[in-house]
């Protein structure tokens, strides 16, 4: 029987046969109806993903003519850093950085992006980023937008002027424990609209909210009320909303966002509420399982990807990186494996960009 | 990118882009709203050697450092002519240039 090289979830090499692969999707697929309520794929998007899996190049990709946007995070800070955020270590200023990304990387769209990437962080230097922006602007073409994480963890102590969810937890101080991640989540969204509405005025073309949800359910709720804000505060602004996992964790259980718990949403159910707060593009976020084959985690992450995309009415760009998205968990992806997870997300899921 | 980008400013990946983030098109929209407005098919936005002759002609940027063409915040006022939009930069450029 042919063998088929392919790789597990933490990106090491296997090998595989077409029957194999295909009870893999299958469970793959079973695993997120059973986790999310999503819709089973048909039994022709199945044959696609193995065809895909079991294609004997090493190199794949989509039919020409149905190539679509590509947005990042993090900006030109990719290639310089290099501390544990799987950077390059090749130190290089952000505007060069991102010239390279236009020019010679051919990005359709790219970001700026302060090393430190949360918004705590990027208050007190507000200034030193516009102007940084401003030049930008005059030298790319690409849509330039702004990118930082909500990161709504440094507002807890000892970061923060908020009391630790967990520790008071483990206390049993329960109703503290939520009433700091309500405080917080305000906190978060008076500093994500200070940061947004400064870097429009420096003639941004948008925000990227990076890995909303980090916190849990309140730092998804703090993201949206600052995402809505910054929405009413400049209409024209484009804004981007990428998720940090596939299902917000309940720190708090209970907050809400327009009337609805937050707590234990999926893609599909989380594109509403960034619809409601005035996002023009949902990042979805699918977790990659180490110990499952590429075909079962491509499977899984087209399959709740596909429910979001079907239910959104604004654009999707799934994440497509270290351990989101049917890829590996690893620093360095295989190729194979990536283009395989990017071709899936793109012909099944209908992706309106990665 | 290799394996499903359109091409960034080696094709119109950043003016698809444009109308992904500023109208809410979806991608089949945003590249037929495209394509319309260079005059081309929907398929031909991610072919290299037909955009870069339109990116020439219509002078909205190259990826190729070539002299006596529009480059950033120059492109983009164009762009903003071919595809019926508003650039925040550029207006901001304006409104700065009003003595």
């Amino acid at each position: 029987m042919t063998e088929y090289v392919s790789n597990m979830g933490d990106g090491s090499r296997f090998f595989t046969t077409r029957k194999q692969a295909l009870d893999d999707i299958g469970a793959g697929v079973g695993n997120a109806v059973d986790c999310t309520g999503v819709s089973e794929l048909d039994a022709n998007e199945i044959e696609h993903i193995c065809d895909i899996i079991c294609c004997e190049d090493r190199v794949v990709g989509v039919k020409p003519g149905r190539e679509v946007v590509m947005t990042e995070d993090f900006g030109a800070n990719r290639l310089g850093i290099d501390s544990g955020t799987c950077g390059n270590g090749v130190e290089i200023g952000r505007r060069e950085g991102s010239l390279i990304f236009e020019k010679s990387f051919s990005m359709d769209t790219f970001e700026l992006g302060h090393t430190d990437y949360s918004i705590k962080a990027v208050k007190p230097i507000i200034a030193h980023e516009m102007q940084t922006m401003e030049q930008m602007q005059m030298l790319m073409t690409i849509p330039l937008l702004y990118g930082a994480m909500p990161n709504m963890g440094l507002y807890y102590a000892p970061d923060g002027p908020y009391g630790n969810p967990a520790d008071l937890m483990r206390e049993f101080k329960i109703e503290e424990a939520m009433e700091a991640a309500e405080l917080a989540a305000d906190h978060m969204a008076d500093d994500i609209e200070f940061v947004s509405v400064k870097m429009q005025e420096a003639g941004c073309d948008g925000f990227d909210f990076d890995t909303a949800g980090s916190a849990g359910d309140g730092d998804f709720v703090g993201t949206l009320k600052g995402a809505a804000r910054l929405r009413k505060a400049r209409p024209e602004a484009n804004i981007i909303m990428g998720m940090s996992g596939e299902n917000v964790l309940g720190i708090h259980g209970s907050i809400e966002y327009d009337g609805k718990v937050v707590a234990g949403m999926y893609p599909h159910e989380q594109v509403k509420l960034a619809e409601k707060a005035g996002v023009n593009i949902f990042g979805p976020v699918v977790n990659t399982n180490t110990g499952r084959s590429l075909a079962w985690n491509i499977a899984r992450a087209v399959a709740i990807t596909r429910e979001c995309v079907r239910k959104a009415d604004i654009p999707c760009h799934p994440n497509m990186g270290m351990g989101v998205g049917g890829i590996p968990m690893s620093e360095t992806p295989p190729v194979e494996a990536a283009t395989r997870a990017s071709k899936a997300m793109v012909e099944i899921a209908k992706a309106d960009g990665i | 990118m290799a394996a499903s980008g359109i091409g960034g400013m080696r094709a119109a990946g950043d003016l698809v882009a444009r109308m992904e983030l500023s109208k809410n098109m979806r991608l089949d929209d945003a590249k037929r709203y495209v394509a319309k407005k260079l005059g081309v098919d929907p398929f031909d936005l991610s072919d290299v050697y037909m955009m870069r002759e339109a990116r020439e002609k219509l002078d909205i940027g190259v990826v190729t450092a070539m002299p006596n063409a529009s480059r950033g915040i120059q492109s983009k006022m164009k762009i903003e002519d071919l595809l019926d939009i508003r650039i925040n930069c550029c207006d901001n450029y304006r409104a700065r240039m009003k003595r």
